[in-house]
């Protein structure tokens, strides 16, 4: 992910002149107990992704402990990356246990703890499988390279003619061996490790298999806690006054009615109001019952939307993203021209755990557990905002009821800290559907438009490309195109928006599929065969190759009840295709996703099963913003802030789904969580196209009733 | 303040609770019971489903107090000395989880439609799933899921 490809954030702190977090090596010590401790050399810390200086902030060199190996042979394993369903938490296990050679059932993964992790910049892009996998399987080998040692020595022999196996050291004959826990008891022993030799994925015997998730159970039996299950001795419950809409103002406040409620402590600091009560209906019942006055601006809505973004750039015209020969005069010489605009409208994340924190203060130590894709910059939220060290903030991210990149912010925590501080009691704070639709962030809206020409023969000649406020994410085109002008246009965003799965490669994947659909078409050319011509890459070849073959493209031609499309992309180092088959009913314009294969390819498989997971949901998560999510708003208010209004893709509306996964064993393993989502949306508008003749253009395509208007 | 009994996962407790206080916070915020979840607060997801007398119900839609004298079953009820029922233990099987957050809610409502109909056709699953939202989307694992039980067993063990 590039920096430009971070999310664009409103209200996220990277402040540059804050102190870094730093763990005590005593406390890391006394939390761990005896064993073996693995360090890693700063200069193949500050080499990997999370080190890279972000907003001013560097992983702190002093502070590199990834990996320990108890006495009884366990091994703990430590990351700042935290586990929201994407199943990171089995496959970086997978991943150590492979390389340390241990059954995966030893390892512990301590995840998203401030206090016991490395620092990390958080969870998102895609980056766990690229940057932090590696990171920890460079630490087991070491692991593995010094137990081998320590047991050499202890038989007087060469650690090269002895093998780690299941959790010991043993001789190639098996008369002698030493478990883990045998060599390691009693000793803290701390080695520098450059850049060991890693096991080939042809080499695998634990990653690339599809191994369970880890502690499956407690989720079928109700046992996990997540960040809103959080109880704490003493507990209170926190409940926070909004505003009556963005931007407004104060005009007056009367709190006497809620603090006359039985229990209540009203807490006001600034322009925050909140309630403190012992049960959490009491404190809703509170805020309701506080009289506020605000003032709300006249705001920008749903109307006009698309030329307000393109009239109202941030900041100065940026540079072309990409630019090559000459878009004006090999579209001025095309044989087949065509241009048209692309619209997506803002959506919700909405994941189904809203955001939620309890916070407990202890001797000017603030704890809290809270919901988030990145637990250190919630820290840095909280020592900002209280003045306090990195050690006087803990924060722990139990996994977490999903995110989709819309939990990169602390506000439920900043809450919770706030009220329990006031308090002087463990404050829970969880806020409610309509919340979370209105106060935390959005993915963003976009205009996109194109300017695309070709030759008779299929071949494009001339590509341009302007991208307004949706996002830089995948916005270059994988197709060989001599003439090219790409350019993200920063606009000014009526409402709050942040990062996405995917983000802005689900608007781009939109428009660029879409448009390569209607020059086909305009050439003359079938799709697939036209995307095939115009492309080199033979990793996308590959994906559409496997998706087409799955679905028997070519073999049905398109009738008015029933459609096929197909759709390709790249981003984040996933390779996809989607094949989508739609029915129409011919009548009532109705349509419904009734088929889709999709083929996924990203370098060598660490687990089958959850990629396969992975890849299927991001399809069916992705119905929604291709058919019926949108965020209605006006005047500063969300007017759809509840799921009896905004429509998420439901059991009814999910296809039949195929996952075709190509296994590249020769390539490194990257990323899983996001590119998926971004084939289904054009490849459900070009079958659309194909059934009716009628070409969407917009994100949500059929936002009343899945009806295909013209 | 209403004061009631509630029999819940086979146990009884002495709750006192505003008459509107609603089961879902009831049973998370006074029983400590967080299985149970919240999704939406307006019966539109289905992450709080529990049952009642068999029945699946949204505990986010329902005061408190109307549940006494019923039989409630949350996810915590499910497994007997250790042993899964069929319908969890499928969800395993079938990995039909992500984040995890909806699963109670979703092997509620299965638990509930399989006890009515043993062999469920799909329309039926689809039927009685649909007010259940899986916002990771595991739709198709969660159907295959709820398959597999209906497939494996002919009476479903649904707490009490």
């Amino acid at each position: 992910m590039s920096l430009s490809e971070l999310p664009i954030l409103v209200g996220a702190t990277h402040s540059e002149s804050e102190p870094k977090p730093q763990l005590d090596r005593r406390d890391f010590l006394k939390v761990l107990g005896g064993g073996l401790l693995i360090c890693l050399a700063p200069e193949f810390s500050t080499s990997q992704e999370s080190g890279r200086t972000f907003g001013g902030h560097e992983l702190p060199k002093d502070i590199n402990a990834w990996l320990h190996i108890d006495a009884d042979g366990r091994v703990k394993v430590f990351t700042g990356k935290v586990e929201v369903g994407q199943n990171i938490r089995t496959s970086l296990a997978q991943a150590v246990a492979e390389e340390l050679r241990v059954p995966f059932d030893s390892i512990t993964m301590i995840m998203g703890d401030t206090d016991l992790v490395p620092w990390d910049m958080g969870t998102f892009g895609s980056r766990t499988t690229p940057t932090m996998s590696p990171q920890l399987r460079n630490m087991a080998v070491a692991g593995r390279q010094m137990l081998l040692e320590m047991a050499a020595q202890r038989w007087n022999t060469d650690a090269s003619k002895l093998i780690a196996e299941s959790g010991t050291i043993k001789t190639p004959d098996g008369s002698k061996s030493l478990s883990y826990g045998e060599l390691t008891r009693g000793e803290d022993l701390v080695r520098t490790v450059c850049d060991p030799p890693l096991t080939p994925a042809t080499e695998w015997k634990i990653a690339g298999t599809p191994v369970p998730k880890a502690h499956g159970r407690d989720f079928v039996t109700g046992k996990h806690q997540f960040p809103s299950d959080i109880i704490r001795p003493g507990m209170q419950f926190g409940a926070v006054l909004r505003p009556q809409g963005f931007n407004a103002t104060l005009q007056s406040i009367d709190t006497s009615a809620a603090e006359k409620i039985t229990g209540v402590q009203v807490v006001r600091d600034g322009d925050f109001t909140g309630v403190v009560a012992g049960d959490a209906f009491t404190a809703r019942h509170a805020v309701s019952a506080i009289q506020a006055k605000w003032n709300v601006p006249e705001q920008q809505g749903n109307k006009g939307l698309f030329e307000y973004l393109k009239n109202n750039p941030e900041g100065r015209t940026s540079e072309p993203d990409h630019q090559a020969g000459s878009v004006e005069q090999a579209l001025a010489n095309a044989e087949v021209k065509v241009e048209a605009q692309y619209t997506v409208e803002y959506i919700a994340h909405a994941p189904q755990e809203p955001r939620a924190a309890v916070a407990e203060w202890d001797n000017g130590k603030l704890t809290v557990w809270t919901g988030t894709q990145r637990p250190f910059g919630v820290q840095e939220e909280l020592m900002h905002a209280f003045q306090l060290s990195p050690k006087q903030v803990r924060v722990i991210q139990p996994d977490m009821g999903s995110g989709y990149g819309g939990k990169h912010t602390g506000e439920a925590a900043m809450e919770a800290a706030r009220l329990s501080k006031a308090a002087g009691k463990p404050v829970k704070v969880v806020w409610t559907r309509e919340e979370e639709f209105t106060w935390a962030y959005l993915r963003p809206a976009g205009l996109i438009e194109i300017k695309a020409g070709a030759r008779h023969d299929g071949t494009l000649v001339a590509w341009e490309y302007h991208n307004y406020n949706s996002g830089p994410a995948a916005i270059g085109t994988p197709y060989d195109i001599e003439n090219q002008l790409i350019q993200f246009h920063p606009a000014k965003s009526p409402l709050r928006q942040g990062s996405y799965r995917g983000l802005a490669a689900t608007a781009n994947h939109f428009a660029r599929e879409s448009h390569m659909d209607v020059v086909a078409n305009a050439a003359g050319v079938e799709p697939l065969a036209f995307r095939m011509k115009n492309l080199s890459n033979p990793r996308l070849k590959a994906v559409l190759q496997a998706a087409a073959e799955k679905f028997g493209w070519g073999n049905v031609k398109s009738t008015p009840d029933r459609g096929f499309g197909i759709a390709c992309g790249t981003d984040k180092g996933g390779f996809v295709a989607t094949c989508a088959e739609v029915a129409v009913d011919r009548a009532s314009k109705q349509v419904k996703i009734r088929r889709a294969v999709q083929a996924w390819e990203c370098g060598a498989i660490v687990n089958p099963d959850g990629l396969r997971n992975q890849v299927q949901g991001a399809l069916v998560q992705a119905i929604g913003g291709a058919l019926f999510e949108r965020i209605l708003f006006g005047n500063g208010r969300i007017q759809n802030p509840v799921f009896s209004k905004y429509r998420v893709p439901r059991f009814s509306d999910t296809p039949e789904v195929e996952i075709v996964l190509l296994d590249r064993k020769d390539l490194p393993s990257a990323g899983a969580g996001e590119t998926g989502i971004v084939g289904l949306a054009p490849a459900v508008g070009n079958a659309i196209f194909a059934a009716t003749g009628v070409r969407l253009r917009h994100m949500p395509m059929t936002p009343d009733n899945n009806i295909v208007r013209a | 303040m209403s004061k009631f009994l509630l029999q819940v996962n086979g146990k009884s407790y002495d709750v006192v609770a505003p008459a509107d206080e609603t089961l879902l916070s009831v049973l998370r915020n006074h029983l400590n019971l967080t299985g149970t979840k919240y999704g939406c607060g307006e019966g539109q997801c289905g992450a709080c489903t529990v049952l009642m007398d068999g029945a699946p119900t949204r505990s986010c839609s329902i005061p408190a107090v109307a549940a006494a004298g019923t039989r409630i079953t949350t996810i915590e009820g499910l497994e007997q000395l250790g042993r899964l029922t069929p319908v969890q233990e499928a969800f395993l099987e079938e990995g039909a989880f992500q984040c995890g957050y909806c699963t109670a809610g979703m092997i509620m409502s299965a638990t509930a439609l399989l006890r009515d109909n043993h062999s469920p056709n799909h329309e039926q699953i689809l039927d009685a799933m649909n007010g259940n939202v899986c916002r990771c989307g595991t739709y198709p694992r969660i159907l295959a899921a709820i398959k597999r039980a209906a497939a494996r067993e002919t009476a479903v063990g649904g707490g009490q």
